[in-house]
């Protein structure tokens, strides 16, 4: 590891992440109902639940991609998405919740790779976009985080003509960029061949050693059991039990957490 | 094509042979003959060459008045008004298509249902029946000026000096242009995967830059064949503007077939050559034009036509070589 990069994750903070009483429905639909959840700095915490439990929308409210109707998120004690006025919250400007993003990483599903852009300008884009780094800074930091993820020779290439495995780690590579205190994955090994799935995991594991707060939407129970610090189960909507994987996983103490286990694994 | 109905041979009643079957070597299968194709072929070919060979030999063409016409000073003023008023039509055409397009994907209702009805007016409107009014716009309204809305004018312009043929034009022109640009603006925006909004709001890039630098560079993809469809459209749409008194290309061969009644043929086809040059010049650049936009859609690029004629040659002369070593 070169100085340089030790340096970037060296002044990377840890987040903490609160989730105060949040619910979202959509029409009648309640998709959460009343979620609070702490994850503290440096925790590796992993999402588990049937789908359409909530798990996405609950990280993508995390970083206000969506709106929650009711509650509210913090990101080391500052408000996402909106700000206190008196007893009151305010919804935050558009360019206020961008600059945010910019302190929480996301991984999608899908990767949502540039497709028109290289592998080195989609890791460069941001910090280059919101001004923290030049142009040869920017990509300079683009190739060592590339080659932490096991793609340095890739740096030219286009994300279509790489496989699955490879752009989603373009994409935690993009994530990482910023330097964000969390990050986010969602369902980041979903849409994966099988075979490709390790290398993900290899690269996720990585960083949860590093120190960065990580939470994680996934189905992988196996890699849930070896990486996460904390097992959250979500059934509609709602926390169902929390706790160390050996307990959440190993002895669940609901009667629908032993269901879903029982079903994937 | 297709093989007639009836002569289907089912495995059951192959006709048995007495040979046992032989384990094959591994060799190029024949290709199947195809005479029906090479009669049609022949017919379309005689069918071209006859109606070359008229438009060659018919006297009533006069090519030598043609040639005489082609680089007339007149003709070439006149070209060179047809390009600026594309060029400048097209510009202001397409810029005002994307505003409206965004107005269009906008939040807010009214600019939504602004939008959508500049598009509504000016798709019913013929091109002809706008610039003829704009023509006649200094009678409806004398001066032009910036001030506060409905209170005091800070400073105002002389209408009628203010539209000369040409602002009358391209104004004319781009309002037209616009409306129909907006709808391929808005439609290559749509294009562009949801997913890649998200991606660029969670990475908290700020919002000019989603737009110019993800959004739209993606969107151009399938806007640029519909814009330039729309772009030939506008250089013949040009012509339109001799009712406004602009000498075009057209209005300047119309203004000398008055003037020469017998060179009338001669100077449609002039008119018809270059028409047929700027499209085609058209194109070309779109041509390089997507497949500077297709870097990533595709894993490799789509070949130049030098590059195909190179393998093509290349592979010519392989097969050349195949053919000759059996």
């Amino acid at each position: 590891m070169s100085a340089k990069t030790r340096e970037a994750r060296a002044d990377v903070e840890a987040a903490t992440v609160e989730v105060h009483g949040v619910h979202k429905w959509y029409g009648t639909h309640r998709v959460l109902d009343g979620i609070d959840l702490t994850v503290r700095p440096g925790e590796v915490t992993v999402v588990l639940g049937p789908s359409g439990s909530g798990k996405s929308t609950l990280l993508r409210i995390i970083n206000h991609l969506e709106k929650p109707e009711i509650g509210y998120v913090s990101v080391n004690g500052e408000l996402i998405g909106v700000k206190r006025q008196g007893e009151r919250l305010k919804e935050l400007s558009e360019r206020a919740i961008l600059v945010q993003r910019g302190r929480i990483g996301f991984v999608f599903q899908n990767f949502n790779l540039f497709p028109h852009l290289t592998v080195l300008d989609n890791v460069a884009a941001a910090p280059i976009a919101t001004g923290r780094l030049g142009r040869s800074e920017a990509q300079e930091l683009a190739r060592e985080l590339l080659g932490r993820v096991g793609l340095a020779d890739k740096t030219g290439a286009y994300p279509r003509q790489l496989s699955g495995g490879q752009q989603q780690r373009v994409a935690i590579a993009r994530a990482i960029a910023l330097r964000p205190g969390v990050i986010l994955f969602d369902e980041p090994t979903s849409a994966l061949d099988p075979e490709l799935v390790g290398e993900v995991l290899a690269v996720i594991k990585d960083l949860a050693t590093s120190g960065t707060t990580l939470v994680i939407v996934t189905h992988e129970i196996g890699f849930a059991r070896e990486v996460a610090d904390r097992v959250v189960f979500i059934d509609g909507g709602r926390i169902v039990e929390q706790g160390p994987p050996a307990e959440v996983l190993g002895t669940p103490r609901h009667e629908r957490t032993r269901d879903f286990l029982s079903k994937v694994l | 094509m297709s093989e007639p109905p009836g002569v289907t041979v089912t495995f059951a009643e192959a006709p048995k042979t007495d040979d046992p079957p032989q384990p094959l070597a591994a060799q190029r299968v024949l290709p199947l003959r195809r005479p029906g194709r090479w009669i049609v072929t022949a017919v379309v070919l005689i069918v071209v060459a006859q109606f070359v060979h008229g438009l060659v030999t018919n006297p009533f063409y006069q090519w030598d008045r043609w040639s005489y016409w082609f680089l007339r000073p007149t003709i070439l003023d006149g070209l060179l008004i047809t390009l600026q008023v594309t060029v400048y039509s097209a510009v202001l055409g397409l810029a005002g298509g994307v505003v409206l397009a965004l107005a269009r994907l906008s939040k807010s209702p009214v600019l939504r249902a602004v939008s959508w009805t500049y598009v509504w007016v000016l798709r019913s409107i013929p091109l002809i029946v706008v610039l003829i009014f704009l023509y006649n716009f200094s009678a409806l309204y004398q001066t032009l000026s910036v001030g506060i809305p409905f209170g005091p004018a800070f400073f105002s312009f002389d209408e009628s000096r203010l539209a000369t043929d040409m602002v009358v034009a391209v104004v004319g022109l781009s309002l037209n242009e616009a409306a129909y640009a907006a709808e391929v603006v808005r439609g290559g925006i749509l294009s562009v995967d949801q997913g890649q909004h998200e991606a660029a709001a969670a990475l908290g890039l700020p919002k000019g830059y989603q737009f110019r630098r993800i959004v739209f560079p993606q969107a151009l993809r399938s806007i640029v064949p519909n814009y330039v469809n729309q772009l030939i459209g506008l250089i013949k749409g040009t012509s339109l503007v001799f009712y406004v008194s602009l000498l075009d290309l057209f209005g300047s061969a119309q203004t000398m077939g008055s003037t020469y009644p017998g060179d009338i043929v001669p100077l449609l086809l002039v008119v018809t050559v270059w028409y047929l040059i700027l499209t085609s010049v058209v194109s070309v650049i779109q041509f390089y034009v997507e497949r500077h936009y297709a870097r990533g859609a595709t894993r490799g690029l789509p070949p130049t036509p030098l590059q195909k004629l190179r393998t093509r040659l290349t592979d010519l002369g392989a097969r050349v070589r195949r053919e000759a070593a059996v």
